[in-house]
């Protein structure tokens, strides 16, 4: 009788929060779009003012209009760039760049990680941390003993490497290494042992292993490196403007900011336009590669 | 088709001897079960036949061919993993064909030799499909699938059924006998459960420490084990063991258990126990399941005793009975119409043709 009681009295003091559950949860979504607003606001400002920048001619940006808004749109600036065989070039070497040290990094990164991660020999604990290590020298300490080697292989051997759009593809590589290969030493980890064993079993060697076995399972992280690879020499500037100097060798962010800016005159609309389709290539590769960024492919070699 | 042996094998790990020499002759195909707790060295003694761990000592010697430093790829065995091991982005035919398609089989013998597997294994309509579409069962299917395309020398298991559930542990151990009957190659086979060792072997071999305790047919190390540990390992319950004195009075051999329990050793066993007479440290052991509620007209050499049980665990088809003899808690295995209940006096009997003495001092069995 008493238990009955008392079930009843917690039914009664219980009904009025019943459902506190998805309240909570109600709460939790609410705030969680009013922070992922205000961080879109945020983060679109720029681009969006670009945007409404770029369909300006110079003529209505320098007069005191209102900034946010385009009176007489116009394409001109994307017309003028489009059709300037110098815009083409920077965007013409950036790809190249790019695309090459996407290349020349994966060739490196992914077998060095393999080595480290799974075959064990002396020293590929230290060897792993060391190569994270070299991730965190910040590259703008780097690129004055960069420049003095040159010049002291100048000296040597009287061959110039300064000034070659193709030396980038020796000096990227510097920055995308060390962090790829860390990234897929953290998927290769991943991959329980047994998968390798079983391919020693099935009479694989190490390269067979490597190939057939390791990047299609670590495909995902094999992509992130990829993206991270190409989005750090398609933005890179410092490296660029260092080492490049002549205008038919240089990359897009480097080109946009010595060509456009010519002394204390800046052409805003091309300036913001050239900006903007640079960006554009990354973004298309982040849409076109998130297809494939599919988590947890291994699933299903294993238990669970 | 191959014999396997091990010869005084040793495998350490830094200062940590996992495998502290051992020796085994497995014939052709046989099949031989590892069995022990772990950490006995079971595995590594797997893998050290695999070629996935190199030997610190001794000799692995297949169809007399050393291959101490024959990489696992050259040694023709195929593995069968506990957490099956297959590779997640190829589909049941590829997983199963890779090792043929790595060696450059024909298409065509590849494609015969992936449906025979498939037909013996029943996964036929699998063959399309993903691992991460399979259930455990069926990803253990396609593992064992995997090693019997290959058509090996050797198969190895390690531990394949661990992480199946109670009911597919039982169907898939019937799997894999059936599967040895038709393909009838040399197998060896590591579990830590003694009821797969016992329904899966023609013999087994109890590993402890790093060391064999025993090899034998399952029903030679059940009634006659030839260690303490062997005794208890095998057999669930667990065979009971109950310190106790030997004494030699006239012609028979009596065993006192305690002030109230003791009987006379059946006389065909005076000579085998005599140098048990008066020594320290001797263990009765008995299974459970030869202590039974005492029976009219029973069978011969049967020593009866009375218990006060202390706790029955009822099983339907018979009823576990707990009770002391001395500070011994003891098992016994007894019909449910016995009327065994808690705190009441119960009549047992002990048959003592089942019954072993064992030196605890050294473990062996007398």
């Amino acid at each position: 009788m008493a238990s009955t009681a008392v079930l009843e009295a917690a039914g009664a003091a219980r009904r009025p929060r019943y459902g506190s559950m998805s309240r909570d949860r109600k709460w939790a979504l609410r705030w969680s779009y009013f922070f992922l607003i205000v961080f879109a606001i945020f983060f679109l400002t720029p681009p969006v003012y670009m945007f409404i920048t770029s369909l300006k001619t110079s003529h209505e940006i320098s007069a005191a209009t209102n900034p946010w808004w385009v009176y007489h749109p116009t394409l001109s600036n994307y017309i003028e760039l489009l059709t300037s065989p110098m815009f083409l070039t920077f965007f013409k070497n950036s790809a190249v760049v790019s695309v090459c040290v996407v290349i020349i990094t994966m060739l490196i990164s992914v077998p060095a990680a393999f080595a480290l991660s799974r075959m064990r020999f002396w020293g590929s604990a230290v060897l792993a941390t060391g190569v994270f290590l070299t991730y965190l020298v910040p590259e703008t300490l780097l690129f004055l003993p960069l420049f003095k080697m040159f010049a002291t292989f100048h000296d040597l051997t009287g061959f110039s490497l300064l000034n070659q759009w193709w030396v980038l593809l020796i000096l990227y590589p510097t920055l995308t290494v060390p962090f790829c290969t860390w990234i897929m030493i953290g998927y290769f980890a991943s991959i329980p042992k047994e998968l390798d064993e079983a391919a020693l079993m099935d009479g694989a060697n190490y390269r067979q292993m490597l190939i057939r076995i390791f990047i299609p399972v670590a495909l995902p992280g094999l992509i992130a490196a990829t993206i991270f690879a190409f989005t750090v020499s398609w933005a890179q500037f410092l490296y660029p403007l260092a080492f490049t100097t002549s205008v038919d060798q240089l990359v897009l962010p480097v080109g946009i900011i010595t060509t456009l800016v010519k002394a204390d005159v800046y052409n805003w609309g091309q300036i913001m336009t050239g900006a903007l389709l640079g960006a554009a290539p990354p973004l298309i590769i982040y849409a076109f590669l998130m297809d494939y960024y599919i988590a947890g492919l291994t699933a299903g070699a294993t238990k669970g | 088709m191959a014999q396997v042996s091990l010869r005084n094998v040793v495998k350490r790990f830094e200062e940590v001897e996992a495998v502290a020499g051992i020796d085994l002759d497995i014939a052709d195909k046989e099949f031989v079960v590892l069995v022990g707790p772990s950490g006995c060295g079971k595995s590594t003694t797997l893998r050290m036949i695999a070629g996935l761990e190199d030997i610190s000592a001794g000799d692995i010697v297949v169809d007399g061919a050393v291959v101490n430093d024959v990489p696992p790829k050259d040694r023709d065995m195929a593995m069968v993993f506990q957490n099956y091991a297959l590779y997640p982005h190829m589909t049941v035919y590829e997983n199963m064909s890779f090792g043929l398609r790595l060696k450059r089989f024909p298409k065509d013998e590849i494609e015969r030799r992936v449906q025979e597997a498939a037909r013996i294994l029943d996964i036929k309509e699998l063959l399309d499909r993903k691992p991460r579409a399979l259930s455990g069962g069926q990803r253990q299917r396609v593992a064992m699938g995997r090693a019997i395309v290959r058509n090996p020398k050797v198969f190895l298991f390690d531990e394949p059924l661990s992480n199946l559930d109670a009911k597919l542990r039982v169907q898939m151990r019937t799997e894999i006998k059936r599967v040895h009957q038709k393909v009838r190659t040399t197998t060896i086979y590591v579990t830590h459960d003694q009821v797969e060792a016992m329904t899966l072997a023609d013999r087994v071999v109890v590993m402890n420490r790093g060391r064999i305790e025993q090899v034998g047919a399952p029903n030679d190390l059940y009634h006659a084990p030839a260690t303490r540990f062997v005794a208890g390992f095998i057999g669930s319950p667990a065979m009971n063991f109950i310190p106790c004195r030997v004494e030699k009075r006239g012609e028979h051999l009596y065993a006192h258990l305690s002030e109230s329990v003791g009987f006379q050793i059946p006389p065909a066993r005076t000579a085998r126990y005599g140098p048990a007479v008066g020594r320290e440290h001797i263990l009765l052991g008995l299974r459970p399941e030869h202590i039974t509620e005492a029976r009219p007209n029973g069978a011969r050499h049967v020593a009866e005793f009375d218990v006060g049980v202390e706790v029955t665990e009822p099983m339907g088809n018979e009823t576990m009975v707990f009770f002391s003899i001395g500070s011994t808690e003891v098992c016994a295995r007894v019909s449910p119409t016995a009327g065994a209940r808690e705190g009441s006096l119960l009549r047992l009997a002990a048959h003592l043709d089942h019954m072993h003495l064992i030196d605890d001092a050294s473990g062996r069995v007398l």
